[in-house]
């Protein structure tokens, strides 16, 4: 399937009309400097190119922020409940980094991992990722720490490799990605054999995750290393709701006397309510067993039971930190720990 | 080593403290990040400069922080307010607290709350030019504006709760947006569940919001909330004459009721 072509930047344009025709929304990176998130777009022109990171990821399109998934009404003795069925809008979500792309395994594995999550899957079935490679990093990007990098093609069913100003590589990757491309295929040529490595950012690994999937079970029970490294952290939900994989969701009723909503919404493992028992016990009661979790959520028990890293080393987590936690440096700090 | 350095050192060598809150270098070259210093020898790593902003009084009141004994904490004009509304609020208890204060020449230890009474005493008050201008820019705005600029600012709002988190002055264990029997304030992160999660948290800190602007600096989707509390701050700095954190007074806006109250309700 693998097929790289050529397409210009110039040609971009009107390959998005062709897909906004062909029924997609498409959303892509775009703002200004200090804040670039994934919106959607009708036009190449508003699409940013030279961002390291959006602010936000773009886990919305699949799992939004906020989901309204059953209506009810009381009358009298009655109760009648209507489901609120799943909003899947063929989408092309285009210009995501590599890391993102990677992302959707982990989320996807999640979603699908005991039942198949209703409002997620057709989302996803319905998505297409023109992936976009990165042609520079940050010292927060870590992606070559876990298994992926600048130029990873994972998850992406077209990836955009910018060869120069002009022009892009574009790998065509799956059957989703040969549809999209099959929108305009006069916009493709034929490839000249140009590598796209020489155009990649170039990103150095700080650990190497098998060791740390390895070795954290270990480190589970030394309360001051966990305590040390989260003492400045101040239990918020920055670092889950930007991040790509994380996956926390809390279901709540929308209501007045007779009538509500119930909804599902993003939650975070950061919050010291998150595990509140109705007792008032709390199993996660401090932060540094909050910040544990955390980190043992991503690089130990995901990879164990879902055979799938919860980070793709994206950095945003660290970048949105208000007090500068900073994950790649935390986790590299724990590979160095004897144990 | 530096005057705060030689401070944080003695405090610690004394057995005067445990621990020293300052600032640290952080990701960046030009990021601070808070540290923890609790052994002599560590003094030198802390750092004071214009990059140093996050309000540190936070931390005073973070049980895993106070575990680990009396504290110093290096201050801005800021920080030493918020110990003293912090106070105002039966929060700290005097001389639970060593305040280093930073910015106006040398590091004298205020050891408990008189001194700090009397060191804010001398330091200017009030709001700098800077944000003098951006309120009366904001005030100057006809009412469709207004609400224009809050949509778009109140859209981003992914109800992360940093600005709680980081705040000084948001102390309560539970949260009203997280009271759900019955649920006051919107649960979803949409238009209307954004205007009340920051209109009522706004409400809840006027007369006591320092305007350290800690909550700003905190928010992932850089929303101007600091510029909701600072608007409120005026406005009950009109209405009651009081500013918070100059003293340690037992009156404050939001906990005092008068029988010359003009509102019907009280009574
Ligand atoms: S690590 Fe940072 S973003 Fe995450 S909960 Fe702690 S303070 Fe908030
Ligand atoms: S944990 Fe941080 S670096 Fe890893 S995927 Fe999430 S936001 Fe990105
Ligand atoms: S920090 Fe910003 S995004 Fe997070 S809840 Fe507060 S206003 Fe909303
Ligand atoms: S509301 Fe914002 S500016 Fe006011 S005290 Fe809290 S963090 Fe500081």
């Amino acid at each position: 399937m693998n097929e790289s072509k050529i397409i210009l930047k110039k040609s971009l344009g009107e390959w998005f009309n062709m897909m906004t025709a062909g029924g997609y929304r498409v959303v892509g990176p775009v703002g200004q400097d200090g804040q670039i998130d994934f919106e959607p777009v009708t036009s190449p022109d508003a699409v940013r190119f030279d961002h390291v990171q959006t602010n936000n990821s773009g886990k919305w399109v699949m799992f939004p922020r906020y989901e309204a998934m059953m209506r009810f009404r009381l009358s009298g003795k009655e109760v009648q409940a209507g489901e609120i069925p799943p909003q899947a809008p063929p989408t092309v979500l285009f210009g995501a980094h590599p890391c993102d792309a990677a992302s959707l395994a982990t989320l996807n594995a999640v979603f699908t991992w005991d039942s198949s999550d209703a409002y997620f899957e057709p989302k996803l079935a319905n998505t297409t990722i023109i992936g976009l490679s990165c042609t520079k990093g940050d010292s927060y990007c870590f992606c070559t720490s876990v298994g992926g990098g600048p130029g990873d093609t994972r998850g992406s069913d077209v990836l955009l490799t910018p060869l120069d100003g002009e022009k892009f590589l574009a790998e065509i990757l799956t059957e989703k990605g040969k549809s999209v491309v099959g929108l305009a295929p006069q916009l493709f040529s034929a490839a000249d054999g140009t590598s796209k490595e020489a155009a990649l950012a170039k990103i150095p690994a700080r650990f190497n995750h098998r060791d740390v999937t390895a070795k954290l079970p270990s480190l589970f029970p030394k309360e001051d290393v966990w305590k040390e490294q989260s003492l400045r952290c101040l239990g918020c939900g920055a670092c889950a709701y930007v991040c790509p994989t994380c996956s926390c969701f809390d279901i709540q009723d929308e209501r007045d006397r007779y009538t509500g909503v119930r909804i599902r919404c993003w939650d975070s493992c950061g919050f010291g309510l998150f595990t509140l028992h109705a007792s008032n016990h709390n199993p996660r009661h401090k932060q540094s067993e909050r910040w544990r979790q955390r980190v043992m959520h991503k690089f130990s028990y995901q990879p164990e039971r879902l055979n799938v890293l919860g980070c793709v080393g994206c950095g945003r987590c660290s970048r949105s930190c208000p007090v500068d936690m900073n994950l790649g440096e935390h986790v590299a700090a724990l590979a160095e720990i004897k144990v | 080593m530096n005057e705060l350095q030689q401070t944080a050192k003695d405090l610690l060598e004394k057995n005067a403290v445990a621990v020293v809150i300052g600032y640290g270098m952080g990701s960046e070259p030009s990021l601070r990040r808070a540290v923890f210093v609790r052994k002599p020898d560590q003094a030198p790593q802390l750092i004071f400069d214009e990059s140093c902003r996050q309000n540190l009084a936070f931390y005073v009141l973070k049980p895993e922080v106070k575990a680990l004994g009396k504290a110093a904490v290096v201050a801005r004009t800021p920080t030493l307010r918020t110990l003293l509304q912090l106070a105002t609020e039966n929060q700290i208890t005097d001389e639970s607290v060593v305040a280093l204060p930073v910015g106006n020449g040398s590091v004298q230890p205020l050891t408990n709350f008189a001194a700090i009474e009397q060191y804010l005493a001398n330091v200017p008050r009030g709001f700098t030019a800077q944000e003098q201008q951006e309120l009366a820019a904001i005030k100057s705005k006809t009412l469709a504006d207004r609400w224009a600029f809050w949509k778009s600012e109140l859209s981003r709002c992914i109800k992360c709760y940093a600005c709680r988190a980081a705040c000084p002055m948001c102390y309560c264990s539970k949260c009203i947006v997280e009271v759900n029997q019955p649920q006051w304030v919107p649960v979803p992160s949409d238009m209307l569940g954004n205007l009340e999660w920051n209109v009522i948290r706004a409400m809840h800190l006027a007369g006591r919001c320092i305007s350290c602007g800690s909550c700003a600096d905190a928010c992932p989707a850089h929303i101007r909330i600091d510029l909701l509390n600072q608007l409120l701050a005026t406005e009950a700095m009109q209405q009651f004459g009081a500013e918070p954190g100059l003293s340690v007074r037992k009156d404050y806006a939001l906990a005092t009721f008068k029988p010359t109250d003009k509102e019907e309700f009280i009574r």
